[in-house]
């Protein structure tokens, strides 16, 4: 963290936001808001630089021609490459965690360029995975099982520089039997939309990454709630 | 219709039997049902049953069933118009309609946004009226880039038919732009959060936004707001003579509503219905679908809105009572409502601060998530019994999206 607040970066709403992705910013504003941390929020238009002194970068989801002409841009543009040299912390879920990689399918399943900020490769599958996703995080990361939503037609296969972020319990993932990937502070998931509402574990994760410390516990309880009605709608 | 061949005839007249057994047995209207067996008997019958009318296929995000209804009010001087009213959107919904009013030389046809190449090429319909894409639930809706580029392909492909369509969408424009003939008509754009980018060329649209106008262009490319040949000021509407005339005496409520009229008057012109002639039979609509209906309830006078996405939800906290007017909030995720509710986060739920707030419906849980993070207070409750009862008599905006919009509408009687 650059100085006493944490600054979130929404990357390209205008091309990357088509279904409430936005919770993502808020949760991690109202989390940080009850520990009395500050935040600083910037939603970056695509045809604006991407700032350096980010603390936590927010890629959401997006149609095929947004998703690469986002992909095209931030190659261009450099800055979140630099970001995540310098250790800051990128959260991106569905279209976004797929152009992080080195490369995507595109309309007609083309391969487009990603920016190889994680080392995965993400092809168009078959079928699209439409429904709820449950998964097991893995261990070093502490984070309490995930409960979301995916709706994609990707499917990714992680390099030996990526781990998987979870083991699937319910729904697809990256169609391997796990979901989404991480290195380092770099995160992804095929949640999509506002992952971190029914995950607030996840959220603190990436908040802890930002601020370097513990946070004290807040009152979880409405959240709460919905992680269990999902999860008990999905394993009965 | 006598000139349908035999087949046909069979076919539509099985399916009238079939909707009436669906009506008998209490399911909705049976046009769905009816249109289903119709058509497969004779997969022609949609094009048999347009041959020889003229008909409108209206289509948007929001606002289609509005505007299918106002359309059809104000061609009422031409004659029987045939519509498909309780918004079965899809073709098995367009064959009841056409079926069950043979003689109607007009059909007013509300159309769902992925059936508008399909249905167009069926019955090269001779006006197509197009008026928003927006976000709306993704496991049941098409990306509406993709479907604004499957449009374009459908219009150029239709060279016969005249569209109308809201320049101040630039996705809609886009789609639109390809067609022989169109008619652009500045209905407004209240959601904004799906068009920033350039529908041609992917670059950044600019947009101004003055009292007198509203203007968008793109930064990269040519393409920019074509200019309008109706406009909406306010309440008064310019024609492309440059008449004006005022817009005051609508019944139904809100902005949303004055769009909709602006793009029903445009659509009637093209059948040469004067607009002084319309206006008066526009402010004749005063529900739809039992939307914007008012029930009374043990002394509670009830509005029940209707909101599917996020556009809609800002259409209806525009026509909401001033605050601190009670609401009561209720969601369902089931197959028409999507089963997906990551939407209510791009609702902006900050406007119903100040006002007692009541959230049901099966997914309460995650409204009442969102409206903690929107620190908006609220009461959770486990009907819409509970709320009615809960605020004292007087008035209470109820907004629901589809299902439990339905229930709400069974519960305190089907008013129509
Ligand atoms: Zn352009």
């Amino acid at each position: 963290m650059s100085s006493d607040r944490i600054k979130i970066v929404w990357i390209y709403p205008d091309l990357l936001s088509t279904y409430g992705d936005q919770g993502n910013t808020i949760v991690l504003e109202r989390r940080a808001a009850l520990r009395g941390i500050p935040t600083q929020t910037v939603s970056l238009r695509s045809d604006e630089p991407v700032p350096a002194d980010g603390d936590i970068y927010l890629l959401g989801g997006g149609e095929d021609r947004p998703q690469i002409l986002a992909a095209q841009r931030l190659r261009g543009d450099g800055g979140l490459a630099r970001a995540v040299q310098s250790g800051a912390v990128v959260f991106a879920v569905c279209a976004g965690y797929q152009l992080l990689g080195h490369e995507f399918g595109g309309e007609e399943g083309q391969p487009v360029q990603g920016l190889g900020l994680l080392d995965i490769r993400s092809t168009r599958g078959e079928q699209r995975a439409v429904g709820e996703i449950v998964g097991d995080v893995a261990a070093e990361l502490n984070v309490p099982r995930i409960t979301g939503f995916e709706n994609h037609q990707g499917v990714t296969h992680l390099g030996p520089n990526a781990r998987p972020f979870a083991q699937v319990v319910h729904g697809v993932g990256n169609g391997d039997g796990f979901e989404g990937a991480y290195r380092g502070r770099v995160l992804g998931t095929y949640m999509h939309g506002p992952a971190l509402v029914r995950n607030p574990g996840l959220a603190d994760l990436l908040l802890r990454w930002a601020v370097g410390r513990d946070l004290q516990p807040i009152d979880d309880s409405w959240a709460g709630r919905l992680r269990e009605e999902r999860l008990n709608a999905v394993m009965g | 219709m006598s000139d349908l061949p035999l087949r046909s005839q069979l076919a539509v007249a099985l399916g009238r039997t079939a909707a009436k057994m669906s009506r008998l047995a209490g399911r909705g209207d049976g046009s769905v049902i009816g249109g289903r067996i119709g058509l497969r008997l004779d997969p022609e019958l949609l094009t048999r049953l347009a041959k020889d009318r003229k008909l409108v296929l209206v289509s948007a995000t929001n606002g289609k069933t509005t505007t299918t209804r106002l359309i059809t009010s104000a061609m009422t001087p031409l004659g029987e118009v045939a519509t498909n009213a309780f918004g079965a959107n899809m073709p098995t919904g367009h064959v009841s309609a056409l079926a069950s009013a043979p003689g109607a030389h007009y059909g007013v046809l509300e159309c769902d946004e992925k059936y508008v190449p399909m249905v167009l090429r069926e019955t090269g319909a001779n006006v197509v009226a197009l008026m928003n894409l927006s976000r709306d639930q993704m496991d049941r809706a098409a990306e509406i880039w993709l479907l604004a580029g499957k449009w374009r392909r459908a219009l150029e492909a239709s060279p016969q038919s005249h569209v109308i369509a809201n320049c101040d969408d630039p996705l809609v424009t886009w789609g639109a732009s390809t067609a022989k003939s169109v008619t652009w008509v500045a209905a407004g754009q209240h959601w904004r959060e799906d068009s920033w980018c350039c529908p041609e060329c992917g670059g950044p649209l600019d947009r101004r936004d003055t009292e007198e106008d509203s203007d968008w262009a793109c930064r990269q490319c040519h393409f920019r707001r074509p200019r309008p040949d109706w406009t909406l000021k306010g309440d008064q509407i310019t024609d492309p003579q440059g008449r004006v005339f005022p817009l005051t005496g609508l019944s139904l409520p809100g902005r949303a509503n004055r769009s909709n009229a602006l793009v029903a008057l445009a659509v009637v012109a093209q059948f040469g219905v004067p607009p002084e002639q319309a206006l008066p039979l526009l402010a004749q609509v005063t529900s739809v679908a039992g939307r914007y209906t008012t029930v009374e309830h043990q002394g509670r006078t009830m509005r029940l809105l209707l909101s599917k996405n996020p556009a809609g939800w800002l259409e209806a906290f525009d026509v909401l009572q001033p605050a601190p007017g009670p609401v009561a909030l209720s969601i369902n995720a089931q197959g028409p409502d999507g089963r997906d509710t990551s939407w209510l986060w791009d609702v902006d739920y900050r406007i119903l601060r100040g006002r007692p707030v009541w959230v049901t419906g099966e997914r309460r849980v995650d409204l009442a998530a969102r409206l903690e993070a929107a620190e908006v207070s609220f009461t959770v409750v486990d009907d819409i019994d509970q709320a009615v009862m809960s605020v004292p008599p007087g008035h209470l905006d109820i907004i629901a999206n589809y299902t439990a919009f339905q229930s709400i509408r069974t519960r305190y009687g089907r008013v129509v």
